[in-house]
Parts: C-alpha cells; structure tokens; sequence
C-alpha cells in the first residue's frame, strides 16, 4: 500500500508527467510563463484545483450515476475554480490580473478531467488526493521552469527582481524579446520534452 | 437503488446543483469587500501612474493618492458638474466606469502635484483584442499633456500590451499638446515615419499598429467629449487673472 501510494507520486513527476509525457495543458503552459511569478501562482492554482477536485469526485465516485458523470465532475472543477479565482482576487489581485482569462480555462484544462476520468473515478479518496496533488506538481514544475528561463533571458530578472548585473548590459548583452512572445514557449517546451526524453524517460523502457 | 434511473439522476442534479450554488454564493459575498479594496486601490495606482508617481507600496498608494487628488467630480458633455465629489477623491467620478463614460457621465480628478493644479481624466476605447483604457494627467494650462497612463485587458504581451507595460512609452505623450488652435483635439498616435508635428503626434509602438490605432481614436475621442471641460477651465482661469490683475 505505502509503495502503491509512492508510486502514485512519483509519476506524474517523471514518467507520466502531464506536460511532458502525455503533453496535456500546453495551452495555458504557453500563454503564463513569460514571467515566473504567474507561472508559479498557475501552478500552484491547478495543483489545489487536481487535488480537491480529485478527492471529492473520489468520495462521491460511488454515489455518481455514469450516464451524467462528466456533468457531475465539470460541476465539482468549475465550482472549485471560481473559489480560487474568487481568492486570487481578494488577495493577489496583480497575479489575477495577469492570469486574467486563464484561471478561468483552468476549467478546460485536459489534465483535470483525464485524472479525473482515468483515477478519481475508480480510487480511494487518499490515492485520488496524492494523484491529483502529484499531477498538478508535474504540471507546475514545467511552467516554473519555462517561467525561469524565459522571464531570465527575456527580461533579465527573476521575480521581478534584477539578476544580471549592469555590467553586463554594458558589454552589451540585450534582453531577448522573443523570449516573451508565445512562440519561445512552445519552443522551450519541446526542449524540455528533448531533454526529459533523452534523460530521463529511459528507465522505464 | 438504481443509480441510473431517471429519477435518481434528476435527483442528483438537483441536490449537486443547489448545494453548489449555496457554496459559491457563499465564497462570493464573504470575498467581495477584499475584492473592492483590490479594485479600487488598482484604480488609484492607475491614476496616481498618470501623475508620474509610479511603484509604491499598497499603503503607499493609499497615502499618496489621498494627498494629491483634490476632489473628483462627474461632469456632463457640456463641460457642467453634475456631481461634487468630497476630498480624498473617491465618491463621485471615482464610482464611475467605461459604461458611464460611453452614456456621457465624465469623470474628472481635481489634483495638485508639487503646489501646481492637474486635471487627471480617464479615456476608454477598443484595441486590437479588447477594451483598453488610460488616464491622462493635463496641465494648468488645459492644454498639455502632464503624463499617461494606458492599460489593457488582452493586447498581445511584448507588442500591444507595451502601451501598459512600456513606461518609456507612455513617457513620450509628456509635454504634448492636445488641442490645436481651432479647439479640436490634435493629439494623435502615428507610426514614426508619419510623425510630421511633435508637438502633438506620438510615435507608434513598433509591431502593435492596431493597438497604437485604437490609442490615437481613444484620445481623439475622449478629448472631444472633454473639450467643453478644458475650454471652460481656461475661460475661467483668463477671468480670474484678469480680476487679479484689477485688483492690483
């Protein structure tokens, strides 16, 4: 039981990595990671929202009638999603404002309904929570590392604060603006997944 | 009990979508003082941005708002007051918004920066993805623009969202005239190649044509609809001159 509950962990952080592997929430992942401060509120926005939503469906997975189920577990998502939207509002409200529209598609997000479809559905509570908590951990690790880089090369700060010393500016170094457009991030995405694919994902074969 | 009955899950939906209701009901309105706090103090960041007073704490913000704005007030298209604010500048043109102004009801705030009056008005229009909107701060003289403040909702990150994001940008209305001599607006947002007048034409954000189109009609537009305003103010500070003068 303890190995099973490890295990439901530890793989969405590598081998089945939602982003990585089975390359769901790409779109919300390319439009909040020009910078690292909403990439890390997004991150930890879809994390509660797996988590939660996967324990309740997990509670009420028996009580569910199949032929309305998708109904039933959009209403669970979209319920959870206004209150963090609604929360974000009252106490981050610059983070709300950058994530604007985003919070909102946390709804659509494929990874929400694949966990919930694939494991809250036929699981215990506790396994359902490590599952949703683990796969919103997998998803957020990609977008602050996309967040990282891109807010690094494109603005030359992290944070918001300023990381590359004036002198380096003075030899002539220019902040790279593509890195704030959409496109890098997709492209930096698929050099993750390179990377990821060339090192790590190896073992399991 | 057969969970796919029809009455079941007419049940089920019921019972889910009333408990749900009740909840989010319930976050909402425990929430929403919070969330007035956030918004109106965004405002005033907005409108403090204007005046150049720009990246100071929330507290600071607050402070510093409650000092520089006079009163606020709403006037109609006549230039008139049709509603007095009180000091501190948040319970008359502050309340109002891009539906007000679009009906004619015109927010205008009082300021004084450094001893000197400025007149902060805010403007809304459309750019390439959405609304956008701004605050211009307008000198003494009613004629020149003291600073600007744009935002957006959803212009493109690094090439419409400049017009918020660029403070450099914004810098460049500083100084520019907006009425020419016949009363009309003359402030403008052209691409650099065009720019024949600086004394009233701003350079374009590169990449971001429509957005920087959308900016130049807002200005066009929202001076309009504030030129009785401006001419009566000048009207009105020639008149106290010239009893100045009388009483010398």
């Amino acid at each position: 039981m303890e190995n099973k509950i490890k295990s439901v962990f530890t793989a969405p952080l590598n081998f089945m990595n939602p982003v990585l592997v089975q390359v769901l929430g790409i779109c919300s992942a390319l439009a909040v990671t020009s910078q690292l401060k909403p990439a890390l509120v997004m991150g930890l926005a879809v994390t509660v929202i797996t988590a939660f939503s996967n324990l309740i469906i997990s509670l009420i997975r028996n009580t569910v009638p199949t032929r309305i189920r998708i109904v039933v577990q959009l209403v669970v998502v979209a319920a959870l999603v206004t209150i963090v939207s609604q929360v974000l509002k009252a106490y981050v409200y610059d983070v709300s404002v950058e994530l604007s529209v985003y919070v909102g598609l946390i709804i659509t997000n494929c990874i929400l309904m694949g966990r919930l479809e694939a494991f809250a559905m036929q699981n215990k509570p506790w396994p359902s929570f490590v599952d949703g908590f683990a796969n919103g951990l997998g998803y957020g690790i990609i977008l602050v590392v996309v967040g990282a880089v891109r807010e690094l090369l494109g603005r030359g700060t992290l944070l918001g604060f300023e990381i590359l010393p004036k002198s380096v500016y003075e030899m002539g170094y220019l902040n790279n603006g593509t890195m704030t457009m959409p496109a890098m991030a997709l492209i930096l995405i698929g050099v993750v997944i390179w990377i990821h694919r060339a090192y790590f994902y190896k073992e399991e074969k | 009990m057969n969970k796919n009955s029809n009455t079941y899950i007419i049940a089920y939906s019921c019972i889910m979508v009333v408990v749900v209701a009740f909840l989010l009901a319930f976050v909402s309105s425990s929430l929403k003082p919070a969330q007035d706090v956030n918004v109106a103090l965004d405002k005033k960041k907005q409108i403090l941005a204007a005046l150049n007073i720009r990246n100071l704490s929330d507290q600071e913000s607050a402070e510093q708002y409650a000092k520089v704005v006079d009163r606020d007030a709403v006037i109609n298209a006549d230039g008139k007051e049709i509603a007095k604010g009180g000091k501190g500048g948040e319970t008359a043109g502050f309340l109002l918004n891009s539906a007000d102004y679009k009906a004619g009801k015109l927010a205008v705030y009082y300021c004084t920066v450094d001893g000197k009056h400025k007149f902060v008005v805010p403007v809304y229009g459309m750019g390439l993805w959405g609304p956008i909107w701004g605050y211009i701060a307008v000198n003494e003289d009613c004629n020149t623009i003291y600073g600007a403040y744009f935002n957006h909702e959803g212009e493109t990150a690094g090439l419409g969202a400049e017009i918020k994001d660029s403070k450099a940008w914004q810098d460049l209305f500083r100084g520019k005239t907006i009425y020419g001599a016949d009363g009309k607006p003359v402030i403008k947002v052209k691409k650099a190649s065009e720019v024949k007048d600086k004394s009233c034409e701003v350079d374009a954000v590169t990449g971001a044509t429509l957005t920087s189109v959308g900016v130049s009609d807002m200005l066009q537009e929202g001076f309009a609809k504030y030129m009785k305003l401006f001419a009566g103010q000048t009207s009105q500070t020639e008149a106290n001159d010239a009893g100045d003068g009388e009483k010398k």
